[in-house]
Formats: C-alpha cells, sequence, structure tokens
C-alpha cells in the first residue's frame, strides 16, 4: 500500500489550503460567534467545485479521488470545522443519490448539488432516535400515487438552509429513504441555536406535517433505506468526520508551536520547558497516526475493498479521539489564553467533542471494532489459516 | 474456491461460525450490525466484478449463499 502523495495531490493540497486561508480560517471564530455560516461564502466553496467533489465530470464534479478529497476535508477541518459539516452532509446526500439513485434521481439532482443550486442536509435522526436508527418513528404512507410523510427529524445539520433533504422514514414498517425538497407542503424548519461545538452548522428540527411527495422520491427500494442508502452515506460521513478531525488536531498543534515559541514564563520560552514539549510530541504522533488511518481508509475505499468500512470506522474513531486530546492539551498549553476567545484552541476542544458524538459516537465504534476482531478471527479459522 | 466457498468465507466471518448452510437465511440467524449489508454488497462487487444496482436490492437476492450465488451467476450473465 503507497501511502505517499502524488504531486496531484501535493498541488491540490496546496490550493486547498490557499483556498482555506483565504476564505476561512480568517473569519471561522466569528461563524462560531454568530453561529451560521455566510450565503456568499458557500456560494466560494460551490464555485471552486468542493460541493459533491468526489462526483465525475459528466455531472460537473471534480472526480476527486479518495485521498484527495481526505485532503481537503483535513485543510477546510484545520480551519472550521462548520464548513467541513457543510461539505460532509452534503457530499452524503450527493453519494447516495449516486450509489442508489435513479437515472432520473441522478440527472436531477448532481449537477445542482455540485454547482451549489441546492444545498442538501441529511434528516435521519430524531429525538428517540441517534445512534438507534431502527427507532426512527417518521412514517412514509403510500397516498395518490406518492408517499405522505409524517414526523419529525433532530440534530439535522444545515437544516436551517438546506434545499433538499435526504429522509428516512418508516414504509409499510420497513425504513426507506427519500429525497424531499423543502419547499413541499408540509416541510418546516425551526433552527437550533446554542451548541456546544459546530456552532455554525445551522442546525435545524425538520418537521413533516402531512408533506405529500411524488412516488418517484424514494431512493433505493423499499426496505432498504437504511441498510443500504443511510449506510452508505454514513461511510462516507465517517470518512469526512475522520479527515476533519486530522485537521482540527494539526490547528491545534499549529497553534501550540507558534504560542509556545512567542510565550515566555520563568525567564524562557514555554516550549524550553519539558512538560509542554511531552503535549506537543502527543500531538504529533497522534496526528501522524490518525493521518495514516485516514489514508489506508482512503486507499481501501478507492479499490472497493469490502475493508474500507471497518478500517473508515476505526479511523474515525482514533482520529476523533486524536482531536479531543491534542484540543484539550491546546487549551491547557494556552492556559488562561486559551479559555478566551482571542485564541481559536477554545473553539477546536469544542468541535472535537462533537466530533466524538456524530456519525456514530465513539461508544458505538468501540463495539462494532470489538465485533470485527471476532469476525476476522472466525474468518481466519474458516479459511484454514 | 467455488462461487459459494467464497460467499460462505465472507459470511462465516460475521456469524463467527463454519455451520452455514447454503440455505441459511443470514438475516434470519440475527447477530449482524449495521455495517453487514454494506460490506456484503462491497464483497460480491469485488469478489464477483459485478455491479450490485439500486433494483437489485432484493432481501431475497442476498439472504441465503444458495440466493447469493444465483443472483452473482445471474449478473455475470448479463
Amino acid at each position: 500500500m503507497n501511502l505517499q502523495l502524488t504531486n496531484q495531490q501535493k498541488q491540490e493540497r496546496t490550493r486547498f489550503r490557499e483556498f482555506v486561508d483565504q476564505e476561512i480560517a480568517p473569519h471561522a471564530c466569528r461563524f462560531d460567534r454568530e453561529e451560521k455560516l455566510p450565503i456568499e461564502l458557500i456560494v466560494k466553496i460551490a464555485r471552486q467545485g468542493y460541493l459533491g467533489s468526489f462526483l465525475g465530470e459528466e455531472w460537473g464534479g471534480r472526480s476527486l479521488d479518495t485521498i484527495t478529497y481526505g485532503l481537503l476535508s483535513e485543510e477546510i477541518g484545520r480551519a472550521c470545522s462548520s464548513v467541513r459539516s457543510l461539505l460532509t452532509v452534503h457530499d452524503m446526500v450527493a453519494i447516495s443519490v449516486l450509489r442508489w439513485g435513479s437515472h432520473e434521481q441522478r440527472a436531477k439532482w448532481l449537477p445542482l448539488l455540485v454547482q451549489g443550486k441546492a444545498i442538501a442536509a441529511f434528516a435521519v435522526t430524531e429525538p428517540e432516535a441517534g445512534c438507534d436508527l431502527g427507532c426512527v418513528k417518521t412514517t412514509a404512507v403510500r397516498a395518490g400515487g406518492g408517499y405522505v410523510l409524517n414526523g419529525v427529524k433532530s440534530w439535522i445539520t444545515f437544516g436551517q438552509v438546506a434545499d433538499l433533504f435526504l429522509v428516512l422514514a418508516g414504509l409499510d414498517e420497513k425504513l426507506s429513504a427519500f429525497l424531499v425538497e423543502r419547499n413541499r407542503p408540509g416541510v418546516s424548519t425551526v433552527p437550533i441555536s446554542g451548541l456546544l461545538g459546530v456552532r455554525a452548522s445551522m442546525l435545524a428540527e425538520v418537521r413533516l406535517n402531512d408533506c405529500e411527495i411524488p412516488a418517484d422520491s424514494i431512493i433505493g427500494q423499499p426496505g432498504f433505506g437504511l441498510a443500504s442508502v443511510v449506510a452508505t452515506a454514513l461511510g462516507l460521513g465517517r470518512y469526512s468526520v475522520a479527515w476533519g478531525c486530522v485537521g482540527i488536531a494539526q490547528a491545534c498543534l499549529e497553534s501550540c508551536v507558534k504560542y509556545t515559541n512567542d510565550r515566555k514564563q520563568f525567564g524562557k520560552p514555554l516550549k524550553e520547558h519539558q512538560l509542554i514539549r511531552h503535549m506537543i510530541s502527543d500531538m504529533v504522533v497522534d496526528i501522524k497516526a490518525a493521518r495514516l488511518l485516514c489514508s489506508r481508509a482512503g486507499i481501501l475505499k478507492q479499490l472497493g475493498d469490502p475493508c474500507e468500512v471497518m478500517e473508515t470506522l476505526i479511523a474515525k474513531y482514533f482520529s476523533s479521539r486524536a482531536a479531543m486530546k491534542s484540543a484539550s492539551d491546546a487549551v491547557q498549553i494556552h492556559g488562561a489564553n486559551g479559555c478566551g476567545d482571542r485564541y481559536p484552541v477554545q473553539r477546536y476542544m469544542r468541535d472535537a467533542k462533537i466530533m466524538e458524538i456524530i456519525e456514530g459516537s465513539n461508544q458505538m465504534q468501540q463495539l462494532l471494532i470489538a465485533d470485527y476482531a471476532y469476525q476476522e478471527e472466525a474468518r481466519n479459522l474458516s479459511d484454514g489459516d | 474456491m467455488d462461487d459459494k466457498a467464497k460467499i460462505r468465507s465472507f459470511l462465516s466471518g460475521f456469524f463467527r461460525t463454519n455451520n452455514l448452510t447454503d440455505k441459511d437465511d443470514v438475516f434470519a440467524l440475527g447477530l449482524i450490525n449495521s455495517l453487514f449489508a454494506m460490506q456484503l454488497v462491497l464483497n460480491i462487487e469485488r469478489e464477483f466484478n459485478i455491479t450490485v444496482e439500486d433494483q437489485d436490492l432484493d432481501i431475497n437476492n442476498f439472504n441465503t449463499i444458495d440466493n447469493i450465488a444465483a443472483f452473482v451467476s445471474r449478473k455475470s450473465r448479463k
């Protein structure tokens, strides 16, 4: 497995970094404070081709390979986890349409998603259905040649502004996925504010009240909404979040290296104090390890290897923990300054905590990773290894 | 290794057993996690060089070793 970046991937990373350092990083604290992203930024991101960037040229996309896609997630995550969240949820819907949508759904939605003419959100979780999506209570009933949806979706990232929702609902008591436009009668949203982290992600509760949608709104076959459509979306979501976490940890490291160079205590720069160097060295090692896990998952994903599912999950688990540890240490290193809003490290710490919860909490990941160990053992025994 | 043996090898990891018969309904056995279907589809696609499409999503294509082998055979002929 070759983990070296190609020259083209390095050039792309440089371009991502330039855009992020110019358009996102200087404003990220304001986005966090104001709890919103300016529409002009979303337009700029779309113009760069960063929405649905993995989609092929036939849809207007940039055909980014999985590693380059990861580099984009890392660079944006380094500056602002809320912007990275926009790309994540939008792309989760895009990949669902690409993988399981009908020809007509792909032709209708993918060009709009790439151009940013439609912003997509993933409307799956509910007040009583978080990790346990089998408990989804939203219903879809066949009526008038289409479907009628009823239910409430909670914690929907970019639900305040999305034009298109991927909704998981029970149809004949089997979970199915539907594409629902915001402007359908019966769709309403209520903003959610005051979050701990990713505060500019413009979350909303999405209410579906006798919402009528046409028959061609279902995506994937009835009953495969969770096992195929949502599972595919979450696979990309975990991959994007994992790389975004590498970005958070990298941002912590960069902040700490600068701060410990400049700040003096007891007559010498902070970087000369051994216990500070301990925290810096842990950050370096965690970042490199997380990036390697993400790269490995990306290569397996590019190859279509079934192991990519679990390797991505492992990468997300490790990277989110690395981000949280790095951010906590970054605040510690910055001391009182780290607790104020003149430095971004307190934002990194609040955002990192969210990463340990979304796209499957880390406790869910632990259960699945342990399962994986026993599955591997059973498979080896079966193969006579 | 024939098609059924390849499928059995993959499934045995999930079910931690060497005793799967060709007619056992793997979805009825329980003990599978939410990532199972995705990994099963990826495994079938990679192992047999086919693409599982939207219209192929039918539980009767994937629930037993016999049915998966028959599905793979049908797709391979197209």
